[in-house]
């Protein structure tokens, strides 16, 4: 897309929000027609009683009758002002529906990102620093381990180290119910928070130390420590703000998949968010619940992409003056 | 696959250096502690997945004694599980249909997407652009995600699983090799092999996709390990093909009600699946450190 450059760095994130609103118009194409052109929601509702005379009055009921592609519009638009449609499950509007949920996952993830984030950038910088030493070899290879368990079993294995079989210390399941929030129960929250951090941290700690490594051999650095100035003024003002460019990226991927991996994590826990709200819609075939959840799930990662890619750039002078 | 005769080297010309042989990657990489154990592990592993159901002391669906019994009070070595079935034998059976699952749709996911990946890099136009951005559309959906959707819609069938995981790895893997393809598109022998009339087949099968199989290696792994994590979750779900088949994943599911008591029927299928995806992680590890070695030894990089 030549024809599509300049305008520095305003340009630059104009045409990331355009890139990412086309993105998101070819998701929710997607979304509308796999949901729709696979099966009738009508019948799936009525199931086995479904008579001719039902069925033409549901689906009048869910505007089934219009075109397929007014039917594509009129969901968009409802989408636009926020309006979910109706859960085929409870009747009641997928907003209110998946309201608390949200608040309930958003918990789970911002939880996590605040916890792992400093963490695995200090073990990724400090495994820079002793490179090749005894802390970056264990930590190395920790987090080599850990970043190849799947999320389900490192929750699993969490619960049983320190809810069943070995420690008694926190409570395997976190089922907070209707009307509490979720920071009433401290306790509950520690198992899944932890498995989330363990999720993520292998990626941010492992990029930020071969990005602190690079720095640190740079000439810079070696600028820095000639001109005399104490170590930690070198480390602290000098190589950690140009190390952490590239972090960006990986940690607004980690986060995006965060919202993919609450899913599981949130049935190992039986904790009730946007997770197991999708579990849940995929068992009842619940079609409206299921596209406002892919719809909100693209939406994240698209948006966490984009704040990603305008941090990088606005973090590294170097890209910067190239746009 | 590689160029055999050496170049002869002339000043100032861009010799093609010869792609590494896979074979010789992954032989180089075993000299490397993490790769062994990687190999050693998996290969337990793979073969508890095949052979098992051979040797496995009962059937996998004849009832021993009552749900949840210890080892002693059943007569086997693990208890009996959630159906009062030998936990021994259901673990015994329950790999083959992740690992195969697994391998069939990371084979389909990687070789599309090395295909989506070489022609965008090849084709430095508006097809590179259109191409990454589809890719990027499928991206925005999580791999479980996308499967849990298709498992909903479809229901849960072992080729809808296989589709849906091969379809998200596809872009995943087309970025990769994208990025590892575009500085070889750029270099002397490509514009060579161009003059010479080659097709562009040949020049993607022959000449660039050699030269990005050490990038490929590592990926493939890393999609293995990814495939294994989501099957086997969705199995954890209760959305495998076969709810009452032995399954790792499923065994996790019914059995976890009873880790503080009868904990083997859960623990055995959880350690397998931890120590697999271990295994292709520490594999693509080693992989990755000895292509990069190679590569510094050659003064690429």
């Amino acid at each position: 897309m030549k024809w599509f450059r300049g305008g520095g760095i305003a340009g630059f994130i104009i045409r990331r929000v355009l890139l990412g609103v086309l993105v998101l118009f070819l998701v929710s194409a997607i979304v509308f027609l796999s949901t729709q052109a696979l099966g009738d929601p009508a019948r799936a509702i009525l199931g086995r009683d479904a008579t001719p005379d039902r069925l033409a009055a549901l689906q009048k009921q869910l505007n089934l009758d219009s075109s397929k592609l007014a039917q594509y519009f009129q969901w968009l638009g409802g989408l636009l002002h926020l309006d979910l449609g109706t859960s085929l499950a409870s009747s009641q509007p997928v907003t209110e529906v998946l309201g608390d949920r949200l608040v309930n996952s958003a918990v789970l993830v911002v939880l996590a990102a605040v916890i792992s984030v400093p963490i695995s950038i200090a073990i990724g910088s400090y495994a820079a620093l002793r490179r090749e030493k005894i802390f970056d070899t264990v930590s190395s290879n920790l987090m080599l381990v850990l970043a190849a368990l799947p999320e389900f079993v490192v929750a699993l294995l969490l619960v049983i180290l320190l809810s069943f079989n070995v420690f008694h210390v926190f409570p395997p399941t976190s089922p907070v119910p209707v009307g509490t929030k979720p920071w009433d129960y401290p306790d509950e929250l520690v198992l899944p928070v932890t498995t989330l951090v363990i999720a993520v941290a292998p990626y941010v700690s492992r990029i930020m130390r071969a990005s602190m490594i690079e720095v640190l051999e740079s000439d810079y650095v070696e600028m820095a420590r000639l001109k005399g100035l104490p170590e930690r003024t070198v480390l602290v003002r000098h190589a950690l703000p140009n190390a952490i460019g590239p972090v960006f990226q990986v940690i607004a991927i980690n986060l995006a998949y965060l919202a993919g991996g609450v899913v599981v994590i949130e049935a190992v826990f039986n904790y009730p968010g946007i997770g197991l709200a999708l579990v849940d819609a995929v068992t009842n075939h619940d079609i409206p619940v299921v596209q406002a959840l892919a719809m909100l799930i693209a939406a994240v990662y698209v948006v966490l992409n984009l704040l990603a890619d305008v941090a990088t750039i606005l973090v590294t002078p170097r890209l910067r003056t190239r746009l | 696959m590689t160029i055999e005769t050496a170049p002869a080297k002339a000043e100032g010309v861009d010799t093609p250096t010869p792609a590494v042989r896979s074979t010789t990657l992954l032989a180089r990489s075993l000299r490397l502690w993490r790769t062994r154990i990687g190999a050693v592990l998996g290969l337990i592993l793979v073969l508890i997945a095949i052979v098992g159901p051979l040797v496995a002391p009962h059937a996998s669906d004849e009832f021993i004694t009552k749900p949840f019994s210890s080892g002693a009070a059943s007569g086997t070595m693990f208890g009996t599980d959630y159906l009062g079935y030998d936990v021994l034998s259901r673990f015994l059976y329950g790999g083959r249909s992740i690992l195969v699952i697994a391998v069939i749709s990371t084979a389909i996911g990687v070789t599309l997407g090395v295909v989506i990946g070489l022609v965008a890099a090849y084709a430095r136009n508006s097809l590179d652009d259109v191409l990454m951005r589809l890719m990027d559309v499928i991206m925005a959906f999580p791999q479980i995600m996308l499967a849990l959707v298709a498992v909903s819609l479809v229901g849960a069938k072992n080729w809808v699983i296989i589709v849906a995981i091969a379809l998200t790895t596809a872009p995943r893997v087309a970025r990769v090799a994208r990025g590892a393809a575009q500085p070889v598109v750029e270099r002397d022998f490509i514009g060579a092999t161009e003059a010479m009339g080659m097709s562009r087949i040949r020049i993607l099968s022959g000449e660039l996709l050699p030269n990005i199989l050490g990038p490929m290696m590592v990926e493939t792994t890393l999609r293995l390990t990814y495939s294994i994590s989501v099957i086997s979750a969705l199995a954890f779900l209760g959305l495998a093909a076969n709810p009452d088949a032995p399954n790792w994943g499923t065994m996790i599911q019914k059995n976890q009600g009873a880790l503080s008591y009868q904990p083997w029927g859960a623990l055995l299928p959880i350690m397998a699946i931890a120590l697999l995806t271990m295994s292709t992680g520490l594999i693509g590890d080693g992989i990755a450190r000895t292509a990069a070695g190679i590569d510094r030894e050659r003064g690429d990089e």
